[in-house]
Parts: C-alpha cells; sequence; structure tokens
C-alpha cells in the first residue's frame, strides 16, 4: 500500500531527501546503517552528532507542537519521512527514547516546566534519555517495582536497582519508576521520577549480551538524587503515566522499525539468491510469506497511525506481538538460507555478520517491552475482555 | 490515502448486519444449505432487489450503483460472518466480473443490467479436476466453426454451476499449451450438450457443481475479449474473486473468534471461566492479531481493487493466502476452545470449519498463493 502524496507533501519528501543524500553522503557517510539493533555500542559520539545536526536542521521531533520545538507534521509526513531516513541508510537513533516515549509522555502528562525544561533538549539531541523501568524482581510484573525514592528536603532520594536499561552508558537522564509510597497497593504507590545520570549515587553496569556487545546495562541507585519537582504526572500517580509511555512505545515508533525491516528483508531475499536458496521450493514459501507479512504489517501501522487518538485499539494491541514474531522469524530464514555459511562469523575473536546479528538479537524483540505472554495477555484482557487470572 | 472504511461502508456494514442476523441465522443458514439449490431464493430477492447489493459494484450505465471495490469489502465480511448461503459470490465476484473486464460494450449491456437487478446469476468455469490452479488446469477445449465456437470438456468445482443462468467456460485452443490459447465464453446454462449436475461437497453452504460441455455450440458473440488470449482476463477476474473471498474469510474468522471468547467467558471449569486461564485466553489474542492482520491484508486489496490498479496478483494472492491461513487457524481454534461441543453436529462450529476448508482451497490454495508472490517478488 502506497502513501499518494499531495503536491505540498511531495515537497517535503523531496526537501528531507535532499538532506539526508547530502549529510549521509557527507559529514556522516560513515554512519550509514550503523547503530541498529545489535550494533546500538557503537559509533555512539558520531550519532549524537549526527542527533544534533539532525535537531538543528528541524528533522527530529516532527510530530510534536511547534511551542515544544516539533513541526507539527502529520502521520504520513513523519511516515514520508521515515521512508527516506531508512532509504537514505540513516543510522540507529540514538535519541529515540527521548524521542519516542518520554517526549510524547511529558507533551502528555508533564508539567509546563517540565515540559520547558526537557523537551527542547531532546529536540536539539542535547540530552539523551534512557528507561528505568525493569528490575531483578519486576520484569514482566513491572508494577512490582521495589526502587525507593523518598522525599528529603526538596530532593527525591533513590534507592535500588535497575536492569536491562538500554544506552544507560551514554545516558543524561533517566525516567526511573520508584516505590514513594510502600504501604499503598502495588499500582498506587509508584511515581515517575526524572532522573539526571551523571552523578556520585549512581553506578552503571553494562551487561554483556548472548551477541557479545553491551547495548543495556545495570543501574544502581545509591542515594541518588532528583529534583522534587521532576515528578511527571503526580506524586504515586506513576503506574499511569508508565503504561501511557507504553502505548506510546507501541504507537509512533513503529514507521521507522518497518522500513528497517524493509531492508533487512531485502538484504535476506539477495542471499536467498545468490546462496541458490530461492530454488528450494520450502525457501520459496517462506520468503513469500515474510514479505506477505511485512506489507501486512505495513497497513496494520497505517490502521493503527490513522486511529491515534481513539482509546484504545486493536491494531495497536496487536503490534507488538506481530512484529516481533515476524523479526524472529526473518533471523531464522536467514540463517537457514545461509546454510552451513551461516555459522562462520565475520571474524575473531566473536565479530557477527550483520545477519547473525538480526538473528541473534531478535530472540529479544519478543522479550522486551511487555514479553510476548504479556501482550496476548493484553490483548485477551483488554482487546477481548476475557477474565483476568485470579490472584 | 485513508486506511479505514469510510462512515458510508460502516454503516453498509451495520445494515447488512442487519438483514443478515434476521435472514442468514444459523437455523435459516441450516435451512439453505439442506436443499440441493444452496440458497433461499426469497433472500435473494431480497438482497437484489431491496437492498441492491448485486448493484453495487456494476457501473452506473449498467444498471448498477457504480460503487467501488472497498465499498463491497464490509458486506463481503458480513457475508463471511453470517455463512450466507447464497449465489452472491459466484454471481457477483466471479461472473459479472468477468464480463465487466473482458466483455465488449454490446455484451455489458445484454448481461450487466439483469445481474445488477439479480434476474441472472452468473457462474465461472474454470477449474477442473486435480489440485491444479493455474493456467495448465485448464484442459477444455474450443474450436471455430464458421461464425461459431464448439465447446468440449469437463468443468469441476463450478460454484453454484448448477443453479446459475450464465456460465463462464474458459476453454484452450486444441493443441495449446500453457498461458496460450485461453478463451472466456459466456454460455448460456440451457445450451444444448450442456449438462450440468450438484457435487455434494464437505462445506454444504456453498455448492459446487460439475459443467459437462459435450460439444456445445456457442455464437461467435459469446466470446469474451480477444480469441486466445483469455489467461490474463481469466487471472484478473479470479483475483478479484480471491479479493472479495480474503474479505469474506476475515468475517468469518472474525465470528469464530467471537464465539470461542463468548464460550470461554461463561464456561467454568476448575470453579473458573475459561477464558481466565491463559493456555485459553493466548489462543484468543493469537487469533484476534491474525483477524486484524488479515483485514488489513485484505482491505489492502480492496482498496487497489478499487482503484483500479492494472495488477492485482500481489495483492490478491497475498489477501488469499494470509486469509486462508487464517480462517482455518480460527475456525480451529474454535472447535478446541469448545472442547467436545465444538465437534457436534448441533453446535455450528463445523459449518465454519468446513467453509474455512472450502475457501482454503477455492482459487488457488495459500501455498499456490505464496509461490505466486515469490514469483512476483522475482525468486
Amino acid at each position: 500500500m502506497e502513501l499518494q502524496l499531495t503536491e505540498q507533501e511531495r515537497a517535503f519528501r523531496d526537501e528531507a531527501r535532499a538532506w539526508l543524500q547530502e549529510q549521509l553522503n557527507g559529514p556522516f557517510k560513515d554512519l550509514r546503517g550503523r547503530g541498529a539493533s545489535g550494533d546500538q555500542d557503537s559509533y555512539v559520539e558520531e550519532r549524537i552528532a549526527w542527533g544534533k545536526a539532525m535537531g538543528a536542521a528541524g528533522w527530529n521531533c516532527l510530530g510534536w507542537p511547534r511551542e515544544f520545538g516539533g513541526r507539527e507534521c502529520s502521520i504520513k509526513e513523519e511516515a514520508i519521512f521515515n521512508e527516506e531516513y531508512v532509504r537514505a541508510n540513516g543510522p540507529g537513533n540514538i535519541g529515540h527514547i527521548g524521542e519516542t516515549l518520554l517526549g510524547p509522555t511529558l507533551i502528555h502528562f508533564g508539567s509546563p516546566e517540565q515540559q520547558k525544561r526537557f523537551l527542547p533538549p531532546i529536540v536539539a539531541s542535547d540530552e539523551i534519555w534512557c528507561q528505568g523501568y525493569s528490575e531483578p524482581g519486576a520484569g514482566s510484573d513491572l508494577a512490582n517495582v521495589q526502587t525507593k525514592a523518598t522525599l528529603v528536603g526538596d530532593e527525591w532520594v533513590i534507592d535500588g536497582q535497575k536492569i536491562w536499561t538500554s544506552g544507560a552508558q551514554h545516558s543524561d537522564w533517566c525516567f526511573v519508576l520508584c516505590r514513594t509510597d510502600p504501604d499503598a497497593p502495588k499500582h498506587r504507590g509508584i511515581s515517575y521520577i526524572l532522573v539526571p545520570m551523571k552523578q556520585a549515587g549512581i553506578e552503571v553496569r553494562p551487561i554483556k549480551q548472548m551477541g557479545g556487545s553491551a547495548e543495556f546495562a545495570e543501574v544502581f541507585f545509591d542515594g541518588a538524587k532528583a529534583h522534587k519537582d521532576h515528578v511527571v504526572g503526580g506524586v504515586n500517580n506513576g503506574w499511569k503515566v508508565a503504561m501511557g509511555t507504553l502505548a506510546f512505545e507501541r504507537g509512533a515508533s513503529t514507521l521507522g522499525q518497518q522500513y528497517l525491516f524493509q531492508q533487512e528483508f531485502e538484504q535476506v531475499v539477495e542471499a536467498a539468491k545468490q546462496t541458490g536458496a530461492t530454488k528450494d521450493p520450502v525457501i520459496r514459501q517462506r520468503l513469500a510469506d515474510a514479505w506477505i507479512g511485512l506489507k501486512v504489517m505495513r497497513v496494520n501501522a497505517l490502521r493503527m497511525l490513522e486511529h491515534q487518538g481513539a482509546d484504545l485499539n486493536r491494531e495497536a494491541l496487536i503490534s507488538k506481538l506481530y512484529w516481533s514474531n515476524w523479526h524472529r522469524d526473518l533471523g531464522k530464514l536467514a540463517m537457514d538460507i545461509l546454510g552451513p555459511e551461516a555459522e562462520i562469523l565475520d571474524g575473531g575473536p566473536y565479530e557477527l555478520t550483520r545477519m547473525q546479528k538480526w538473528y541473534l538479537f531478535a530472540r529479544a524483540d519478543t522479550i522486551y517491552a511487555g514479553s510476548n505472554q504479556i501482550q496476548r495477555n493484553i490483548i485477551g484482557e483488554r482487546g477481548l475482555g476475557l477474565p483476568k487470572e485470579p490472584r | 490515502m485513508e486506511f479505514s472504511f469510510s462512515e458510508d461502508q460502516n454503516e453498509l456494514r451495520r445494515a447488512a448486519r442487519r438483514f443478515l442476523e434476521a435472514e442468514s441465522s444459523e437455523a435459516r443458514v441450516r435451512a439453505a444449505m439442506d436443499t440441493e439449490q444452496g440458497y433461499d431464493s426469497a433472500v435473494w430477492e431480497q438482497l437484489s432487489e431491496e437492498l441492491a447489493w448485486t448493484a453495487l459494484t456494476i457501473p452506473e450505465g449498467y444498471g448498477g450503483l457504480g460503487m467501488s471495490y472497498l465499498d463491497l469489502h464490509p458486506l463481503m465480511e458480513e457475508m463471511g460472518r453470517a455463512l450466507l448461503c447464497s449465489p452472491f459470490f459466484s454471481t457477483i465476484c466471479l461472473g459479472a466480473n468477468a464480463i465487466l473486464l473482458g466483455g465488449s460494450e454490446a455484451q455489458k449491456e445484454e448481461w450487466l443490467p439483469s445481474i445488477a437487478a439479480g434476474e441472472t446469476k452468473v457462474a465461472l468455469a474454470y477449474a477442473e479436476k486435480g489440485r491444479e490452479s493455474g493456467a495448465d488446469a485448464i484442459h477444455a477445449t474450443y474450436r471455430r466453426d464458421g461464425d461459431r465456437y464448439v465447446l468440449r470438456g469437463t468443468k469441476h468445482y463450478v460454484i453454484d454451476g448448477h443453479t446459475a443462468d450464465l456460465i463462464i467456460v474458459a476453454a484452450r485452443a486444441e493443441k495449446s499449451q500453457g498461458l496460450d490459447g485461453i478463451s472466456l465464453f459466456a454460455v448460456s446454462a440451457d445450451a444444448p450438450g450442456l449438462q450440468r449436475s450438484w457435487t455434494p461437497s464437505m462445506d454444504q453452504t456453498r455448492k459446487l457443481a460439475i459443467v459437462e460441455l459435450e460439444d456445445v455450440t456457442v455464437p461467435g458473440k459469446s466470446l469474451l475479449g480477444e480469441e486466445g488470449r483469455g489467461w490474463d482476463l481469466c487471472e484478473r477476474t479470479l483475483d478479484l474473486g480471491r479479493i472479495a473471498l480474503a474479505a469474506e474469510q476475515v468475517g468469518a474468522a472474525e465470528m469464530c473468534l467471537e464465539m470461542a471468547v463468548e464460550y470461554a467467558k461463561v464456561r467454568q471449569q476448575f470453579g473458573r471461566p475459561i477464558g481466565s486461564f491463559q493456555a485459553i485466553k493466548h489462543k484468543c489474542a493469537d487469533m484476534l492479531t491474525m483477524i486484524e492482520s488479515a483485514r488489513s491484508a485484505a482491505f489492502h486489496a480492496s482498496a487497489l481493487a478499487g482503484q483500479g490498479e492494472a495488477d492485482l496478483s500481489e495483492a490478491a494472492s497475498s489477501a488469499k493466502a494470509f486469509c486462508s491461513d487464517t480462517f482455518f487457524h480460527c475456525a480451529a481454534e474454535n472447535i478446541q476452545i469448545h472442547g467436545g461441543i465444538g465437534f457436534t453436529w448441533e453446535h455450528p462450529a463445523h459449518m465454519y470449519f468446513k467453509r474455512a476448508k472450502a475457501t482454503e482451497v477455492l482459487l488457488g490454495d495459500p501455498s499456490f498463493h505464496r509461490e505466486r508472490v515469490a514469483q512476483r517478488m522475482g525468486l
């Protein structure tokens, strides 16, 4: 399904295309195609510089209101830009947590002061954000967070531990789910607090993943400090805010990802042609199935975005489960197409090929941001009205 | 572009649902499927005369309403949901499309107005015995005899072939092979030498027939499109049929999910509704995920068809493959979730399960369509 462009939209597309071409063939040419899943810890400084250049040229946070530094672009324009970005091989956006998760949360739940303080640096890529949700004892059961925040004078004092925090190593700020009322029922004693990362009370320990790189980390809070006013959506109201963020995570950020998937898929097809796997009728079926699945994903996403604002639509509910399964299957298909060559690394001691990275990293897709099992619970309970499990 | 149905289309859906809940209730479906004719003539009259469904996609110049293929989509979903027993699909989604795409001005004027009015029912006879789905499936032959053609062969799996008034027959020139030499003929069902008979089938809600052509002589004006170049016309007709069928599958699959969910909410075991167990809940969640995705696939294809795009093959095959898999999966899971009662004749689950398999193998099964997509991808 193709987007039909108006003259104005065509002009917008051409402007984006020209700028991306110029930058990614010029000052940022080394960044082309870098920083994707499995490669997120590479070229960090350069990708921050890229984010600043994008911000200065007005390409970050396109859909945000003008008062917060956005361009109030339509969803369609955002889709156009995303397509051009991936077509130009733009690098993984190091500011995406700020742009796609915290920003929309602040626009929705933040105070005017918080919006004024935190949104412009996200647009400018001056501040990089990470998400402090999961804990060793709070994975799928996120409401069980134990990291504690206590108000002392005009500061929150935070103690506890977060885990699986993507990009914690190079982030300036973290939005942290903290327990602020230990006596309240577990969903009602949580606050959403904005915490600066570069301080004495915080220690970041990168976690080496199955692919060998370290894109996420453990974050230890030992008397870390946060400003009293940096609670989003009110004290003890953090669960509601966090659920809002999850909805954003399922929403606007999917379009860019689709184009990325398409590029990966095209490379898998190319590999199949080179290896002769396209002669295998089973592989042909699987490639066609993946292609159909990809196109369906795109229409799903466009339907979902068109319905945005509607409370809870089915397309949004199924999005995560659908794309994570698709992507996992693509990784496996890539390996199957390569045959014995699938095993061979790019080099020692453990330099994975691009497709090996997809294969391995897609295993995280069905786990993070609500595992497939949690997604199915949400779909069943919220989408279909099935009764909850007795607790 | 809009990525969802318009308010008018939603209204059409609501009106269709109201009508079908009354006129295609389970009891009415069971009554219709028990007949050899396979449909209720009064319902056919109502939906063609009162509701003008048969006129929907026929252009205004030929007595139709000139609406788009996307307008038809919600209607097809509702017909699938209600398991409507009707020659609508064979007449409108296959037969009329062959005439629309391949007919001359005179042919359109001859047939389309009476199709739009529900007076002429049409069937498409293209497949023959066996599992082939492409041009190779066509073995029936034609030969020229002066300004007439003589047709010979046996057509299988002809939807509503035993009740249609007009039968579109795909035949090939003697000794031709592959894509070449195929022509479509619009043959009156009472043509001498044409024998048709109902084929009892597992899915009783849509009737199939065998059409035998024993030196059936038809006038030259029966030829649709260019002689010998009919495969393209046949494919385009089939693609439109596949798209409508995909939409029908989505509606039927959704009904299976609704049945399963309702049952899972009320059926108690171990002191709680079975829908509170993740084993059941997750099945339902997977069904919903497949159904909404199938709807996207079918919607995309319907929208393209509505825009009059030249090549629908990839979208049609994608939709047909995806929606077939979805419907089958949901129909099977519905039985599993119902347990023993789902295996009985009394419960309607088997009617959907049977329709799912019937539509899956109709007009090309999923592996046929995935291979077709693979070819369009340049593999």
